[in-house]
């Protein structure tokens, strides 16, 4: 919570947290928390005012959170109207320049709520799993015992999507999928284009093919709320596109 | 409150998802039936933090060689490491990433479409002493792309997972293990693992101090829990600070940045590591690194006088430090922002420093455990001096102590260790299976721990968690951290034990309900860090030299003489003893460290 900011003076801000809660154990119906925390810097994030709120002043409070710095995916959430991840989001840029800032905190849409802000993420490692998400090639490996080679060009092709830490920011934040969960989703398209671009992989074409059918990439409609989401700023609905696009020319 | 207990039985259970765990488990499932149990989803294991690279003597950019690659790790250990697991470890490190890249790991590429290598700290040429190429990597998320490829062919090869299943007790009887307890966290359900043997792959305990580059979730549980049935701590006095974490948050900047030409500069803009290092300067070893930084700030020369330096990449930097080492080559930005694409997102989003325009600011953070479970090079748990093997107890990764880190682990090494003990482990625990019976279960395998759960739920004191963790963490950063004393380890000697106290009196938590109890599950393993650092502790205060990570301010030399050995520390009816095993050396006489 001390978190300086660089090398400035920090400033202190005051944050008003509400909180959507959920709690099957308690009541059918969620209820929205409010919470004030003080003395907080502008370098804080939103995952750091959420453990005060759970370390100090209700350890009910229920969410996912591991590595605190973006990398892990764990802590997706609707904050402000727009999905995040709580450990990237910095109070400093929520404040509008003023020192009360007014915070919003919601589960990502699209999912089951379990409890407060954790979801069931288990239809959306269904889709994942959907589209063959691993490396296939069953040729001999090289008789040197060294590695495949691969062009710089070649591997430069699908750097952007293996980039994603499948936090489901994307695809809880598509219309698409709101309208319709069985609607593959963003996130597992773009692991699909990470080896259906990968020039040593075999098997592109079962996965386009798979993304050619009902509930597979013709449900893009190409809103942009996945790229605008991604913490790990993908090209999410250029990849979708670059899909869409091998599909209908049949080339990679 | 009396509840059901689920039973379930598989040949082996792995407790822990990420790069030692995964790589076990694809292994052990080839041959018998295999269950990976983990209290998060795969794919948020800490593995996936890792940045700079797996260190092997591919030589795809300069000469090396495995014998190099072991000779670094071995000095790097401050001569701790026990040589033949260093042997194994450096050996099979060049098969294994190229496994890896067999598998589909989108390692960076080299003009000629082999696998890209960069510097890392004290990875050298033997004969010259100069930095060697060695660090394999895919950008700046090398372990997020080990991570996320092991858990596809995880996926591939239908492992069975059981994610959100929290571990919190191994069945152990007399000397063999029969399973182990979880908590299902989504309903709060007792589960036991029935099974013919277990792995341990659960990482560190970083959380033990205050400035950390680890995760939440890293305390200890594995280590813990073992460390509750019996099973000593080796090398717990020697814990890794990683010279070049963010200020004050502790997030890690990966020795690539100055692998790929980034210096330290202190106050007066000088390359203070050339006065330290003159060699390898800001590319010695990270324990040297780290109490150079420190001595700069006490010598108040920190960066306005506060207790940080200046991490600095940028392009006209790095091209002017070139040129003076008499390099041949010059960066640019775009070279940066191609080469550590995500250490520039975490200066940006953390501190708004541009890294490209910026110097970074930096401190030494707690990063990780050269010490832990003891184990033999194929993963096999051992009990005491003399390398009894608990059979069917296996531990991998960094909760495991092989050695092949000793005093102080050789940047790269942490994923090396991850994939070669993991396949190893994997290998012969199935093996293991194989040739064993499945043993009975005692009767109420889960009655304990359900009984300890019950205490921690129940228990009123009107003190919270946090204000136990907090001061934990606060005395092991002032007093177990870059440098200590006798004095400083007994003051958290002191405060850990009325912590312990605190914790099992006064500890009181909000939620009292099944599912998702994330309070309850918190302060179990807040107790898990509390053994941890008190275990630390003692072994600190008993080893009366310096050597490694564990640097003495009352004994600031290395004694060979007396303290080449390792430290076990078992716990038996509630008190911690000590004991010590032999140093395994091999090819490399230890001689002093220089860089």
């Amino acid at each position: 919570m001390n978190h300086a900011n660089g090398t400035g003076t920090p400033q202190r801000l005051r944050v008003q947290m509400r909180i959507r809660r959920f709690n099957p154990e308690v009541k059918k119906e969620g209820w929205w928390g409010d919470y004030t925390v003080e003395d907080v810097a502008p370098n804080d994030s939103v995952l750091d005012i959420l453990h005060q709120v759970k370390w100090k002043h209700d350890g009910t409070l229920a969410l996912r959170r591991s590595c605190a710095h973006g990398v892990c995916g764990s802590d997706a959430m609707r904050i402000n109207g727009v999905n995040m991840l709580a450990c990237k989001t910095l109070i400093g840029r929520l404040a509008n320049g003023s020192n009360m800032v007014k915070i919003q905190v919601e589960p990502i849409l699209g999912l089951p709520v379990l409890k407060d802000l954790i979801v069931d993420m288990e239809p959306f490692f269904e889709h994942y799993r959907s589209i063959m998400p691993y490396f296939v090639n069953d040729k001999p490996v090289p008789d040197d015992g060294r590695e495949r080679l691969q062009s710089q060009e070649d591997r430069e092709r699908f750097d952007d999507t293996t980039k994603c830490i499948l936090c489901a920011a994307c695809t809880t934040s598509c219309p698409s999928f709101w309208a319709d969960d069985r609607y593959t989703g963003p996130a597992a398209i773009v692991q699909a284009h990470r080896f259906i671009f990968d020039s040593r992989d075999q098997a592109p074409g079962e996965r386009l093919n798979k993304l050619a059918e009902e509930f597979g990439v013709w449900r893009c409609r190409t809103i942009f709320n996945c790229t605008n989401a991604c913490p790990r700023e993908i090209e999410v609905t250029r990849a979708i596109a670059e899909v869409k696009h091998s599909i209908s020319t049949g080339q990679v | 409150m009396p509840r059901k207990v689920h039973t379930h039985t598989f040949d082996a259970v792995i407790v822990g998802a990420g790069g030692a765990g995964l790589m076990a488990a694809l292994y052990a499932s080839r041959q018998v039936n295999v269950a990976v149990i983990s209290k998060l989803y795969p794919t948020r294991s800490h593995t996936g933090t890792a940045q700079g690279g797996v260190g092997a003597a591919l030589g795809n950019i300069d000469e090396d060689h495995w014998e190099w690659h072991a000779y670094d790790t071995v000095k790097g250990s401050d001569y701790l490491a026990d040589q033949p697991a260093v042997d194994v470890l450096c050996q099979e490190a060049i098969e294994t990433v190229v496994e890896l890249e067999h598998m589909g790991l989108p390692f960076d590429r080299l003009p000629s479409g082999r696998i890209s290598q960069r510097r890392f700290g004290g990875h050298t040429n033997k004969d010259t002493g100069r930095p060697v190429h060695r660090a394999c990597h895919a950008a700046d998320r090398t372990g997020h792309m080990i991570l996320q490829t092991l858990y596809q062919q995880c996926v591939k090869n239908n492992v069975n997972f059981f994610d959100e299943y929290h571990v919190v007790d191994l069945i152990r009887v007399g000397d063999s293990v029969r399973g182990v307890v979880a908590i299902c966290i989504a309903t709060g359900d007792f589960h036991v693992f029935h099974s013919k043997a277990v792995l341990f792959a659960t990482g560190g305990w970083g959380r033990c101090w205050e400035v950390t580059s680890n995760a939440h979730s890293l305390t200890g549980d594995g280590a813990a829990i073992c460390l509750r049935r019996g099973i000593p701590m080796e090398d717990m006095e020697f814990f890794q600070f990683h010279p070049t974490g963010i200020f004050k948050l502790g997030i890690l900047i990966t020795e690539g940045v100055r692998g790929e030409g980034g210096v330290l500069i202190n106050n007066e803009g000088e390359r203070f590591m050339e006065h330290y290092a003159p060699t390898i300067k800001d590319l010695a070893s990270r324990d040297v690194v780290s109490r150079a930084i420190f001595l700069e700030v006490q010598a108040g020369r920190g960066i306005g006088g506060k207790n940080y330096v200046h991490l600095d990449v940028r392009p006209e930097t790095v091209n002017h430090y070139f040129a003076k080492d008499g390099e041949n080559r010059q960066i640019d930005a775009a070279y940066i922002e191609a080469k550590l694409p995500d250490i520039a997102d975490f200066t940006r989003t953390y501190l708004g420093v541009d890294p490209v325009k910026e110097p970074m600011p930096v401190q030494p953070t707690a990063h990780y455990a050269m010490g832990g479970i003891p184990t033999d090079v194929d993963g096999c748990v051992i009990l005491d001096a003399e390398n009894t093997v608990l059979p069917g107890l296996y531990a991998a990764g960094e909760t495991a102590c092989v050695s092949v880190h000793g005093a102080n682990r050789l940047g790269t090494n942490s994923l090396v260790d991850l994939i070669v003990f993991g396949r190893r482990s994997g290998n012969h625990m199935a093996e293991f299976c194989r040739e064993s019976e499945l043993l009975p279960l005692p009767e109420d395998p889960a009655g304990e721990i359900m009984a300890e759960f019950e205490r921690i739920r129940n228990n009123k004191g009107g003190t919270k968690q946090y204000e136990i963790r907090d001061r934990m963490q606060q005395t092991m950063t002032a007093n177990v951290g870059v440098f200590r004393t006798e004095e400083t380890i007994s003051t958290a000697k002191a405060e850990l034990a009325h912590l312990q106290e605190i914790f099992h009196r006064d500890l009181e938590i909000d939620d009292d309900g099944l599912q998702f109890n994330t309070d309850l599950l918190e302060a179990w393993e807040l107790g898990c860090l509390l053994d941890l650092a008190e275990v630390t502790t003692l072994s600190a205060l008993a080893r009366k030299e310096s050597r490694g990570a564990h640097a003495r301010d009352d004994f600031t030399k290395r004694d060979d003489e007396t303290w080449m050995k390792h430290t076990l520390c078992d716990l038996i009816d509630g008190e911690y003893r000590l004991s010590y095993k032999p140093v395994v050396l091999g090819r490399y006489e230890p001689k002093e460290r220089v860089y």
